[in-house]
């Protein structure tokens, strides 16, 4: 998989030698200047304080401008915003010194001007029930921040619990099974249970509500990374070639049919085009980065619309949908009037905005989760939302180029996975509620109000953290357990499967003798005939 | 595996380059249009967040806005009027749904803080921390005269307007139009009561919503025949002791029209009275003779140095033109000489003409605020009075007041104040199709007192107020600015 930046015989691939990774890529210059690889933890703490530093200013905005007094639970919710970051911080130190430094400050930045854009929605409601008369509503900030720790000790469980990436590929189906169970759940639960606001996308327990969606993302990049290493050569076997692309045979499009079969169900039984969209999307770009075939894509697109399309004659949520993007102020006060009234707060921003906590966004419905890009449109102006995402666009390349930079196929596949399901979703949430496309109802990871959408992006952070570790790491601290190989096993065993694979699908012509391979338990002479294949 | 990695990171810049396309679409390219739409109602509700400054008068507060009475108001201020008919044709209104009109309107940018006059306050109520608030506006209006001139018209219960001026400021004292509005209803936060309150409004007969002090225009009759004296004076065509025709009626020049004095009879018992005779009694024969005498081109230009044909004019509320309108045979020259055919005036513009005298013939800019401030009632800007060019001398201002208190001892007399020499003119004209059986408008135009007049006035009284087709500008318009004249003296009108 490595073939296009293989140099021709690079790879003596000396077969007796399980100590020493030789990878023909780039990396492989690494062991000789291992000991000189910072790990670059001081620039990720410096950026964490320039974030904390931006989130500050902009909460003594909010205040200046909503003539609040700097109250103390302030000063404990920035407190407590820092104190968290900082064990965020610490526990990467520990856990993957090598890590990206730029990835944990770019969420962390996000999650703390989300958190001042929820206090500014926060006060707005206040005042509202003041002048009602009625109860102070709950303090979602406070909430959220309450869910930002939640999401660190994910984050901070994820990085001790996954030492190394790989040892996740082996639960690989077990992720897929849970993801679909979760997905699946809010359709089969009673609508009581699941619907809110229309979409079948929850699950309820008492107070505490899940979106399983935003996990099951996660589970599902796991699962495709894992499948897709093992079953490579389903998907690249040869077909016709036609407009300058080689297409599948079709009896190998099963596995896209199933994911298509999937999408299709959660559009119709959960009324949620945007789980579905987000789903369909990360299942096409992982099948592309595995097959480097772009007709894989094109098939995809036409079966995704082929189905949104038959979703749109049936279903009239789908319908409603469409037709509130196509014209959102037709319907003013009706189903068109949250996407119109977003539209008049963006455009009340303008590019410098209203300044933080000077506009109105509490006008919009769900100003504080699924239209929080609105709020924030309108008080920092396209300006600030231009800024916003750009720090998306660099969370999302940063795990891309972890991607690039890691040794093995798994890893690759992981990490494009999770940082396309960043971009992808914010373009899905964005898009909808800019109108660019018809709107979904998604959350904005790390921005928008929500546990499940908060905890679940820290997770999915830290697995990006934990890729970019590997493969930053210096090579001679890397390999500890395969030197010592036969005192560890479990390690080299999960990385003699990956590798194996990949030699295998590499070697494999079309005519592929499968039946030779199963030779695999032994690593060694797995990465022997890769050497050999790279050097033809 | 490498390549497609690339592909996808470019992917996702594209798709932050199209989110990025279509912000700027909606924020820059459609912005104003989205910002502007009605059902958007974050302007409105900004407008009414902030405290509008005041409108205020002599002392008295006629308009301002205090914090809304009802708790689960969106709108947090709520407009109010203190006499709202009494005021209205200068306040305006202020509503949500139906705009501004008025001073409202005009002073919009102090009122509601944006003026660049208020900058620099705007600076300090940010760095101090207090809430925004827009500037009051100070008006010249002296609330005695505006209230006599209010009362003496609706307790007679007239229809038409009073327009009172400082002859050496251009300052307007009183700016009346009855029948009067309330615009508190206007004001309301709700839609319903505004609706209801428009619609009455807009329907009601004689209108009420239109300031007619400012946007009706009317044929100004007899009072016209200062404009017609004043050229002739200046031109050096006539003296007051010069003898004219005492004919009951004339026929007009290029045409078979016969042209009769208002109740047919002759200006005098012989062929000829003196020309002062002729204007006391204003008889018609003389003037269109005068003006025919005094041509088209001089009578136009006399009218518009003293402010006709200015659509410029904004007191800061803006002003219909008035109009001389055609002057192209003889016929219509004379006629437009004694204020008829298409001559057509503002009630200001006519109060304008008598202050012009007063003040020795030069026109001063007429305007209604006097006073810019900031929230805290500090002086932010103050209008100094504006001198126009000078419509004609000194001596013919003499004269055209010698001619005027002729006038004004030639009358009924009804209201005179003892011991107070005004210089005045009356004008009955007529108007419509038919306008031998319309009830004429009747005019009174004056001053004083004299010497060192302080207010010029112009009151005009629509259809003959209650005395049908015998109405006269001497019967019925006289009494009315008498009143508010001896208001403006401190007398008890």
């Amino acid at each position: 998989m490595t073939r296009p930046t293989a140099p021709g015989g690079a790879g003596p691939g000396p077969a007796g030698a399980p100590g020493i990774e030789r990878p023909a890529d780039r990396t492989a210059m690494r062991p000789a200047v291992a000991a000189a690889v910072s790990t670059r933890r001081g620039v990720e703490l410096a950026l964490l304080g320039f974030a904390a530093v931006i989130t500050t200013g902009a909460l003594v905005l909010v205040e200046a401008n909503q003539e609040q007094e700097l109250t103390w639970t302030l000063l404990y919710l920035g407190a407590a915003y820092m104190a968290i970051l900082a064990a965020a911080h610490v526990a990467v130190r520990k856990f993957a010194p090598y890590a990206d430094p730029l990835v944990l400050p770019l969420a962390a930045l996000l999650n703390g001007l989300g958190l001042v854009m929820i206090h500014r929605v926060d006060l707005a409601r206040i005042a509202r029930a003041a002048s009602l008369g009625n109860d102070e509503p709950t303090q979602e900030a406070l909430r959220q921040v309450g869910w930002t720790a939640i999401g660190i000790v994910f984050f901070v469980g994820m990085l001790v619990l996954v030492p190394d990436h790989r040892t996740l590929a082996r639960y690989g189906y077990t992720a897929g099974f849970v993801g679909l169970v979760l997905l699946a759940l809010p359709a089969v639960l009673p609508a009581s249970l699941s619907e809110v606001n229309g979409a079948r996308i929850w699950i309820r327990l008492g107070p505490a509500s899940i979106q399983p969606g935003e996990f099951a993302k996660i589970l599902f990049v796991v699962f495709f990374a894992s499948f897709l290493v093992v079953k490579r050569d389903l998907f690249t076997s040869a077909g016709k070639r036609f407009l300058g692309m080689t297409f599948p045979r079709p009896r190998d499009l099963g596995p896209l049919l199933v994911a298509w079969g999937v999408a299709m169900a959660v559009l119709v039984f959960e009324s949620d085009l945007g789980t579905s969209l987000m789903f369909f999307g990360i299942v096409l770009v992982m099948l592309y980065v595995a097959t480097e075939r772009i007709s894989w894509v094109i098939i995809g697109l036409v079966i995704f619309g082929a189905g949104a399309f038959a979703a749109w004659t049936f279903v009239s949520r789908v319908q409603t949908r469409v037709s509130v993007w196509l014209d959102p102020f037709a319907d003013f006060n009706g189903r068109g009037f949250q996407v119109s009234q977003g539209l008049f707060g963006l455009a009340t921003g303008g590019v410098g905005g209203t300044g933080l906590g000077a506009g109105r966004p509490e006008l919009v419905p769900f100003a504080s989760t699924d239209f929080i890009f609105t709020s924030l449109g309108e008080e920092i102006g396209l300006v600030g939302i231009a800024a916003l995402l750009l720090i998306y666009c660099l969370l999302a390349t940063r795990a891309m180029r972890s991607a690039l930079a890691v040794r093995d196929t798994f890893g690759k596949l992981l990490a494009a996975g999770l940082g396309f399901a960043i971009a992808w979703q914010v373009f899905v949430v964005v898009g909808g509620v800019i109108n660019l496309i018809p709107n979904t109802g998604i959350t904005a990871p790390f921005v928008s109000y929500g546990g499940s959408s908060l905890v679940a992006n820290y997770a999915l952070v830290a697995l990006v953290l934990r890729v970019s570790n590997a493969a930053r790491q210096p090579a001679s601290e890397k390999r500890p357990s395969p030197a010592a190989g036969p005192s560890a096993p479990l390690a080299p065993l999960a990385e003699a499967s990956t590798e194996m694979v990949q030699r295998d699908q590499v070697r494999t012509p079309p005519s592929g003798v499968h039946h030779q391979e199963p030779a695999g338990p032994a690593a060694p002479t797995g990465r022997a005939p890769r050497g050999r294949t790279r050097g033809e | 595996m490498n390549t497609p990695l690339r592909r996808v990171s470019l992917a996702v810049m594209v798709l932050v380059l199209l989110l990025l396309g279509q912000a700027t679409w909606i924020q820059v390219v459609k912005a104003d249009e989205y910002r502007a739409d009605p059902r958007n109602a974050r302007v409105l509700l900004d407008e009414y967040a902030r405290q509008r400054g005041q409108i205020s008068a002599g002392g008295e507060v006629l308009a301002q806005s205090v914090e809304s009475p009802d708790p689960g108001d969106r709108l947090r201020f709520l407009r109010q009027y203190t006499d709202g008919p009494l005021y209205a044709p200068v306040t305006g209104y202020y509503s949500q749904i139906y705009g501004a009109g008025g001073m409202e309107r005009a002073m919009d940018p102090v009122l509601n803080g944006t003026d660049d006059r208020l900058f620099v306050r705007r600076i300090s109520d940010a760095v101090t921390g207090r809430d925004p608030a827009g500037g009051n506006v100070v008006l010249s209006i002296d609330p005695r005269i505006q209230r006599a001139a209010y009362e003496a018209m609706t307790s007679r219960n007239y229809q038409g307007s009073v327009v009172a001026i400082r002859p050496q400021t251009g300052e307007i004292l009183a700016m009346v139009s009855t029948p009067s509005y309330d615009p508190n209803p206007l004001a309301s936060h709700s839609g319903t009561t505004q609706q209801n309150a428009w619609n009455e409004l807009t329907e009601d007969d004689p209108p009420t919503l239109s300031n007619r002090a400012i946007n009706e225009t009317y044929p100004p009759g007899s009072t016209f025949k200062i404009v017609n004296t004043a050229a002739a004076l200046e031109a050096g065509m006539i003296t007051p002791q010069t003898p004219v025709t005492a004919a009951p009626r004339i026929t007009l020049p290029d045409s078979t029209t016969q042209l009769e004095n208002y109740d047919g009879k002759p200006c005098g018992p012989g062929g000829t009275v003196p020309f002062a005779t002729a204007f006391a009694k204003s008889c018609n024969g003389p003037f269109a003779q005068l003006a025919v005498q005094v041509g088209a081109d001089r009578l136009r230009g006399m009218a518009t140095s003293l402010g006709f044909n200015n659509p410029a004019l904004t007191v800061p509320m803006p002003v219909q033109p008035s109009q001389v309108g055609d002057l192209d045979d003889g016929a219509s020259v004379a006629q437009s000489g004694i204020g008829q055919r298409d001559v057509r005036l503002t009630p200001l513009q006519n109060a304008q003409i008598a202050a012009t005298v007063a003040n020795g013939g030069v026109p001063m800019t007429p305007n209604t605020v006097s006073q810019i401030q900031g929230q805290d009632l500090s002086t932010v800007d103050t209008t100094e009075p504006d001198r126009l060019a000078r419509a004609f001398s000194q001596s013919t201002a003499d004269t055209l007041t010698q001619l005027m208190i002729g006038s004004e001892n030639n009358g009924s007399g009804e209201g005179k104040i003892p011991g107070v020499q005004i210089a005045s003119k009356t004008g009955t004209a007529e108007w419509g199709a038919d306008p031998k059986t319309n009830p004429p408008h009747t005019w009174y135009d004056a001053f004083g007192p004299v010497p060192n007049p302080q207010i010029a006035v112009s009151v005009i009284v629509e259809r003959g107020g209650n005395r049908g087709e015998e109405a006269t500008g001497g019967s019925v318009a006289a009494p009315i600015g008498r009143a508010v004249i001896a208001a403006a003296l401190g007398g008890d009108g």
